[in-house]
């Protein structure tokens, strides 16, 4: 299997942007998708730094592609998504905007924000020119099976979402202006604050989401390091790891440990939390009763 | 403007009908559409039944069939289009693409809308279904300002169709997995969103609690209103504040806002509420007929009369109002 | 439909206390009766509650001193009154008045459990389905009774003309089928 790192779906400095993007040139990844999926209003902070984390990882022999945008409403966005076209680099589809943008036939991927649940919508978007399609995160295994056999069928490769909170909701209304009693369009850029997401808590003190901007997502990481066995025997083809702050290229290494045979699913969850141990896991959306669960939680 | 007005049983289709609703929505009793709640929905029979005594009445039925098909049984979504088409309805609401492509080979004579649920924001997504898929009408989600509604229809072919008045999805539809992280059941997939089978109330000391999943939603205080525990109109903590951080349990009421929507170009306006009882839609499809034939004879908008209708009592205007966001 | 604000009949102290000493086997068989004869007479009621139609139900009018469980088996449905707490699947407490307004379309449910005239406990999709399913019946107590034949259709029929004088509670469906 391969290992994909999506676009980061936080706000980040562009210093810290670049960075990340340089240390990712180094780390044993196969494919890179990056640029702005959640919010149009953070594009202009980093966006001449792109062609220099293109060319970077590409250099280091990796392929790329570039995102659209989740939800795209305004006229500014609807330009930026038609661009993308031009661009001369693959493009991530997370919105259906950017497809009708794309001409027929050109090679593209289809991101997790993309709603792929069944063999004939999984065909459509192969026959339109689809070759790399990460699924939805919350398919559970079943489903997966049966679309990576349609996806061998149709020449598509298929990803699943393999490490890091889970992008559960986008909203036109943004979460973060709201909590600072700001107008979206006088945001001040509240995100900026909370690089990996800001903490949602049940009223009896339970973490439950974290939230970005006009985007909601799982407090758990998702991480399918229990799971890379039976997605590999079903078809997956690659896993994705999102961005988060911290060591990352060490979790580029551990899940490239775990796919090579290296290092066991239990391995890569042991050293995860030795670094962080307040972070929860969760695989419940592809093997559990609720997207929350962990298959690898102790029995109380 | 057309009125299109939610049915969940038969006897809400009838009431709805009798009621001045010029297009009923309804779906069969599966996981096909997105109001898959138990005691809800048409069977074969009751459909071709209710599509019968509209016509008759001279209103349209439209079938939502508007979940994504599950990988390995497609079959079911397949059955539904054709039973629609077969009962004779007058439109069927899709989301799936490969459903929508279905449709659109197998039964091209059927006319074809674009749920909510398909999350077309823009008028480059709507005028790519339209050309893809045929599709005649696009019902808008619900992160819309009036004057970004205008733009749209000043762009495209497409019949619009908007929300005025029930349930506010605060996420984009057919985006959201909030239901499932918390429950295992989402819209998309079951066609249910926060379900009756995951709430567990409990009161204690006249403080009932609601909770998801196991997961505090709500606590109501004695004599407070008790809004049911939809994820995104819980209270929650974040950054030391604690409150309704996505959304307060309001319900959308954008009857004030109609003639600015017939302004901006919109077709048909929709009332959310498929599992709300026979009178509770009686009363508000009156209500919205009343405001449409004034509005057709150049009268005032009626003041509001449907508060005490709405969740936890209060209106909101939604993304209508910019200010929203 | 609901005036505002909500106003909901609460059944007198006086006949609640008159109920008291009333021997409840005889009202379980009439109720079980009548409720045999309603889902002969409406068997998409009882398709309608799909896997819950072998659930049990515990409707608690709490402005009466008993408590009534519904076990709506569609080949064999009964119904017993107690005048102790019960146990079931789900239950559903509120005045009668708000109970029987659910019944005949007078009420919504939702609006009922919003403004807290009605609690549910238990299991909640449970009591969803009952509700959707009686919803759809567009049942009118009235004509119900009217219809019942047999040995306790008087018992009922006498008694319920007698708390419906004394408490002001509507037992037949709104004229204008529920709504204004």
């Amino acid at each position: 299997m391969k290992l994909t790192v999506g676009p980061n779906q936080f706000f980040w400095k562009a210093d810290d942007w670049s960075a990340f993007y340089d240390d990712l040139a180094q780390a044993p990844v196969d494919h890179v998708s990056l640029g702005e999926v959640v919010c149009s209003k953070r594009l202009p902070f980093f966006q001449d730094r792109i062609p220099d984390a293109i060319s970077a990882l590409q250099a280091a022999g990796k392929t790329v592609a570039l995102t659209s945008l989740a939800l795209v409403t305004l006229k500014r966005e609807r330009k930026m998504t038609a661009e993308l076209a031009e661009m001369g680099v693959e493009v991530e589809v997370n919105d259906l905007t950017a497809l009708a943008h794309l001409p027929d036939g050109m090679a593209f991927s289809v991101g997790p924000l993309v709603n792929v649940y069944n063999e004939s919508t999984l065909r459509w978007l192969a026959g339109r020119g689809a070759t790399r399609i990460c699924l939805p995160p919350e398919l559970p295994l079943e489903s997966i099976a049966t679309l990576a056999v349609a996806a061998r069928e149709a020449g598509a490769d298929v990803e699943v979402w393999g490490f890091g909170r889970v992008p559960l909701a986008i909203s036109g209304r943004c979460y973060h202006a709201r909590l600072h009693a700001r107008p979206k369009d006088n945001c001040q850029f509240a995100c900026e604050d909370d690089p990996d997401g800001l903490p949602v808590l049940t009223r009896d003190g339970q973490p439950f989401l974290a939230m970005n901007g006009v985007q909601t997502l799982s407090d758990s990481h998702a991480c399918m390091a229990l799971q890379a066995g039976a997605l590999a025997q079903a078809g997956v083809t690659s896993l994705r790891l999102s961005p988060q702050t911290g060591d990352f290229g060490r979790v580029c290494t551990l899940f490239r440990g775990l796919l090579d045979g290296r290092l066991a699913g239990a391995d890569v969850v042991a050293a995860l939390h030795a670094d962080n141990e307040e972070m929860r896991l969760s695989d419940g959306f592809v093997r559990g009763a609720r997207g929350a669960d962990w298959s690898g939680a102790v029995p109380a | 403007m057309e009125i299109v007005c939610p049915a969940g049983t038969p006897a809400s289709l009838r009431a709805a009908v009798k009621a001045g609703a010029h297009t009923v929505y309804c779906g069969f009793a599966d996981e096909t559409n997105a109001r898959n709640f138990p005691g809800l929905n048409f069977d074969r029979t009751e459909m071709r039944e209710g599509i019968a005594f509209a016509h008759k009445h001279g209103a349209k039925v439209l079938i939502a069939i508007n979940t994504f098909p599950r990988a390995g049984a497609e079959a079911i979504w397949h059955a539904a289009i054709s039973d629609a088409a077969s009962s004779g309805a007058d439109a069927v609401i899709l989301a799936d693409l490969g459903l929508l492509d279905y449709a659109a080979q197998n039964h091209p004579e059927l006319r074809r809308h674009l749920s909510v649920q398909a999350a077309a924001a823009n008028a480059d997504m709507i005028n790519f279904y339209a050309s893809t898929f045929g599709v005649k009408r696009v019902v808008l989600p619900r992160v819309l300002s009036v004057p970004e509604i205008a733009a749209i229809n000043a762009e495209t072919e497409v019949e619009t169709e908007v929300f005025v008045f029930g349930g506010l999805c605060v996420m984009a539809e057919g985006r959201c997995s909030l239901s499932s992280y918390a429950t295992g059941k989402s819209p998309n997939m079951n066609g249910v969103c926060s379900p009756p089978s995951h709430v567990d109330y409990r009161e204690d000391a006249g403080v009932l609690e609601a909770r998801l999943g196991g997961y505090l939603i709500h606590s109501a205080a004695k004599g407070e209103a008790a809004p049911y525990p939809t994820l995104c109109k819980g209270a929650f903590t974040a950054g030391g504040k604690s409150g309704y951080l996505f959304e307060d349990p309001v319900s959308l009421n954008a009857e004030q806002l109609i003639p600015q929507l017939h302004k901006a170009g919109v077709t048909a306006l929709k009332i959310e509420g498929r599992q709300r009882s026979a009178s509770y839609v009686a009363q508000v499809v009156q209500n919205f007929r009343a405001a449409v034939d004034a509005l057709a004879e150049g009268r005032p908008m009626p003041a509001g009369m449907l508060a005490q209708l709405s969740e936890g009592q209060a209106g909101t205007t939604g993304a209508y109002r910019k200010i929203w966001r | 439909m609901q005036p505002r604000p909500l106003a909901i009949t609460m059944t007198p102290a006086l006949l609640a206390f008159a109920l008291r000493p009333l021997p409840l086997p005889p009202l379980s068989i009439a109720l079980t009766a009548l409720t045999r004869s309603v889902a002969k007479r409406h068997p998409s009621l009882f398709r309608r509650l799909g896997s819950y139609a072998t659930a049990s139900f515990v409707l608690d009018p709490t402005d009466l001193p008993f408590v009534i469980c519904l076990f709506p088996d569609a080949t064999r449905p009964r119904v017993t009154l107690h005048r102790t707490a019960q146990q079931g699947d789900t239950r559903i407490a509120g005045p009668l008045a708000a109970l029987l307004g659910l019944v005949h379309g007078a009420f919504d449910g939702d609006a009922l459990f919003f403004s807290r005239d009605l609690v549910i406990e238990g299991n909640t999709e449970a009591a969803l389905a009952l509700r959707n399913a009686i919803d759809d019946a567009e049942l009118d107590i009235g004509a119900e009774l009217q219809a019942l034949s047999g040995p306790f259709a008087g018992l009922l029929r006498r008694a319920t003309a007698v708390a419906q004088a004394r408490t002001g509670v509507c037992l037949t469906r709104p004229d204008n089928g529920g709504y204004t």
